[in-house]
């Protein structure tokens, strides 16, 4: 099993009661440069550590956000290509769909794998709804970019005889030579996130990794579903490396000190819905059938997640121990957060990689180090030591 | 069926042969009929009375209701070509009537060709851009909350609710393509074409805008400016309605038309009439 050390880099000091949007139109002036610049630099120093603990390292992007200040996974894997050794770089995601220059996607993926010789990991995805009003890119056919694009940025790639040209609707290009070419022949692996049974399936058809984010333990009958599908297309079972999970992780000596941890990780869950009503659901960004659904369930609590109970709980309001038992948290000492994280694969029927964020919301850089230093040292060496059966089981 | 009476069919429509939901009712005149981005929900008391004056035929643009979406067929340019094809199949050259949206639509069509049109009503209508560069023309009903959008668009913003619960999951259904719909056509750029402008003086027909006076989404003076930029038309403000006058006033907005009518040519059915494609 492979873990992936994340966090959005957030800028909590922004996280105010008097600007309850935290994304869009949250004004910038709330942003001071001079602690920005010591985030950023924190941040980069966490996945530093998490590389010389044997760590991979996953970073992503938002927009005009206060929850995330990469704008660009380009360039927070800019840097660490260089300042790591060992780390897989995952950019989960690159928004294809919001983005409408796959050609310069393509080059500036090619240079992160290229500058750290071979550890890039290049996650796609279409972009979340409230930031298309930024990137001002249509929500009505958002997959079909995001398609488009991915086949395009493959082919721009993986073609070393010269120009091509591409000319469609969503893409025209009249001279795509990508130098320098990724330095992973044929191409960096790729991973695309998806939480429905149609998604996994276009995911599994194509081979890619299949990533889903704070599911819980629902996500198994998505990964069954990317089972099925890529045991059909490809004729062998899916090796456990082509599914990945995301979840929150906090390790401490004391269970106590873990939770008090995972708390401030998990502001990270009380600001996803920060954002005017305007912005959070683009009309076309969801399809049809999902939008009568929505307007079926108008005034009612959206979907939340069922605890082993039965009982229905919310990642936004849930307690620690609720989040532990629904799969987004993994909390405790490095024994308790081991015993966790094996019982959830094991629900899975496997999961080659994890996604763990160890930090989040204002969970300060000590505690930070030090939960990502137990788990390196106290919780990883179990869970590696263990891959050989658990890639033969999946 | 009494002349006024509305009906509905799906029918293909155009070279292609798109497949659209089409209201229909009255005799006479042809009257076309183009809904705004909220499709044409509301809007059968305002098109009963405007069979009274004609033959209505009142499509569902492509994505909307019941009509088909060719992927050819995404932007307000491939519906234009797609209506003046409507406009061939039809008896008589048509009294086109846009709200909002099907204005933005008719005068795509018109600057292409107005030969088949005898007088064009543009209700509250987009397509134009005037402002500079950091000016919106119209309000962004993808930046605004729904209660700030309903004040915008209606006099009586109280029209705008709708009871989600207690309504079927097909008109539910009809709502959330309708939205999508509206966003294909709309997003960017927002409301307009940007080239529509400089090929105003091509609209050579007489043309009636009327805008609801409570209208925040185009405002009554972007409507004066638009019709200042017409070569032939004259500009009303109709009191109690905001962008939709054809819902908050149907019966008004029908009595502006009718007079509007009455100072237009009698019309040569006989002549280029054609059969409608079924």
């Amino acid at each position: 099993m492979r873990v992936f050390h994340f966090s959005e880099q957030p800028y909590p000091d922004a996280w105010l009661p008097e600007y309850p949007s935290l994304r869009v139109d949250t004004p910038n002036g709330l942003c001071d440069p001079k602690i920005a610049a010591d985030l950023f630099h924190r941040y980069q120093d966490e996945w530093m550590l998490s590389d010389e603990l044997g760590l991979n390292i996953m970073v992503n992007e938002h927009h005009s956000t206060a929850t995330c200040l990469s704008s660009s996974c380009m360039i927070s894997l800019a840097i660490l290509a260089r300042i790591t050794k060992r780390a897989r770089l995952l950019a989960l995601g690159v928004p294809l769909a919001n983005r409408n220059d796959p050609l310069r996607v393509a080059e500036e993926l090619s240079m992160i794998d290229v500058i750290s010789r071979g550890r890039l990991e290049m996650g796609f995805v279409k972009g979340v709804p409230f930031e298309v009003a930024i990137a001002n890119s249509s929500p009505v056919g958002m997959m079909d970019r995001l398609w488009e694009a991915h086949d395009f940025i493959l082919k721009a790639m993986t073609t070393h005889d010269g120009p091509f040209s591409w000319e469609t609707e969503n893409i025209r290009y009249r001279a795509a030579n990508v130098w320098p070419r990724p330095y992973q022949q044929p191409h960096p692996p790729v991973w695309i996130t998806g939480a429905s049974a149609s998604s996994a399936r276009g995911v599994a058809e194509r081979g890619h990794v299949l990533a889903t984010f704070l599911s819980g333990y629902a996500t198994r009958a998505v990964f069954d579903v990317y089972r099925d599908t890529y045991s059909k297309t490809w004729s062998r079972p899916a090796p456990a490396d082509r599914l990945a999970y995301l979840a929150l992780c906090a390790v401490a000596s004391t269970k106590e000190e873990a939770l008090r941890r995972a708390y401030k990780i998990a502001g990270y869950l009380r600001t996803i819905g920060a954002v005017s009503e305007a912005f959070r659901n683009p009309p076309g960004y969801m399809s049809v059938a999902d939008n009568t659904r929505a307007l079926m369930n108008f005034g009612k609590p959206r979907l939340g997640l069922q605890l082993p109970s039965g009982r229905t709980v919310y990642a936004a309001t849930a307690t620690c121990e609720e989040l532990i038992e629904t799969g987004l948290l993994f909390a405790g000492t490095p024994d308790q957060v081991k015993q966790q994280i094996e019982k959830f694969t094991v629900a899975m029927g496997g999961i080659g990689n994890l996604l763990l964020m160890f930090q989040g919301g204002d969970l300060g850089h000590a505690d930070t180090m030090d939960s990502l230093t137990l788990f390196g040292r106290e919780v990883l060496p179990q869970l590696t030591a263990q891959d050989a059966p658990a890639e033969a089981v999946a | 069926m009494p002349a006024d009476t509305l009906s509905t069919a799906v029918r293909p429509v155009g070279g292609k042969g798109t497949r659209l939901e089409i209201v229909e009712g009255g005799t006479g005149r042809p009257i076309l009929f183009l809904h705004p981005g909220i499709g044409l929900r509301g809007a059968t008391p305002f098109l009963e009375r405007l069979a009274k004056l004609g033959r209505v035929t009142a499509p569902a643009h492509p994505g909307f209701h019941g009509s088909d979406v060719p992927p050819d067929t995404t932007s307000v340019d491939d519906i234009s070509y797609l209506y003046l094809d409507l406009l061939e199949s039809l008896e008589a050259p048509a009294v086109v009537v846009g709200v909002s949206l099907g204005g933005w639509i008719a005068l795509e069509m018109a600057v292409k060709s107005a030969r088949r049109m005898a007088g064009l009503v543009l209700v509250d209508s987009v397509g134009v851009r005037f402002n500079t560069r950091t000016v919106q023309d119209f309000a962004d009903i993808y930046a605004l909350s729904s209660a700030e959008i309903d004040k915008r668009l209606y006099h009586d913003p109280s029209l705008a609710r709708i009871d989600y619960p207690n309504t079927p999951p097909a008109e539910l259904e009809v709502i959330a393509r309708n939205r999508e719909a509206e966003t294909r056509l709309s997003w960017s750029p927002y409301l307009h074409s940007p080239h529509l402008g400089q090929r105003l003086h091509r609209v050579d027909v007489p043309t009636s805008v009327l805008w609801g006076e409570s209208d925040g989404l185009a405002p009554p003076a972007y409507g004066k400016r638009l019709a200042d930029a017409l070569p032939r038309a004259t500009f009303e403000t109709i009191p109690g309605a905001g962008h939709f006058p054809h819902i908050e006033q149907p019966e008004e907005l029908a009595a502006r038309i009718a007079r509007f009518m009455a100072t237009l040519p009698v019309p040569d059915v006989a002549s280029g009439r054609k059969e409608m494609s079924r």
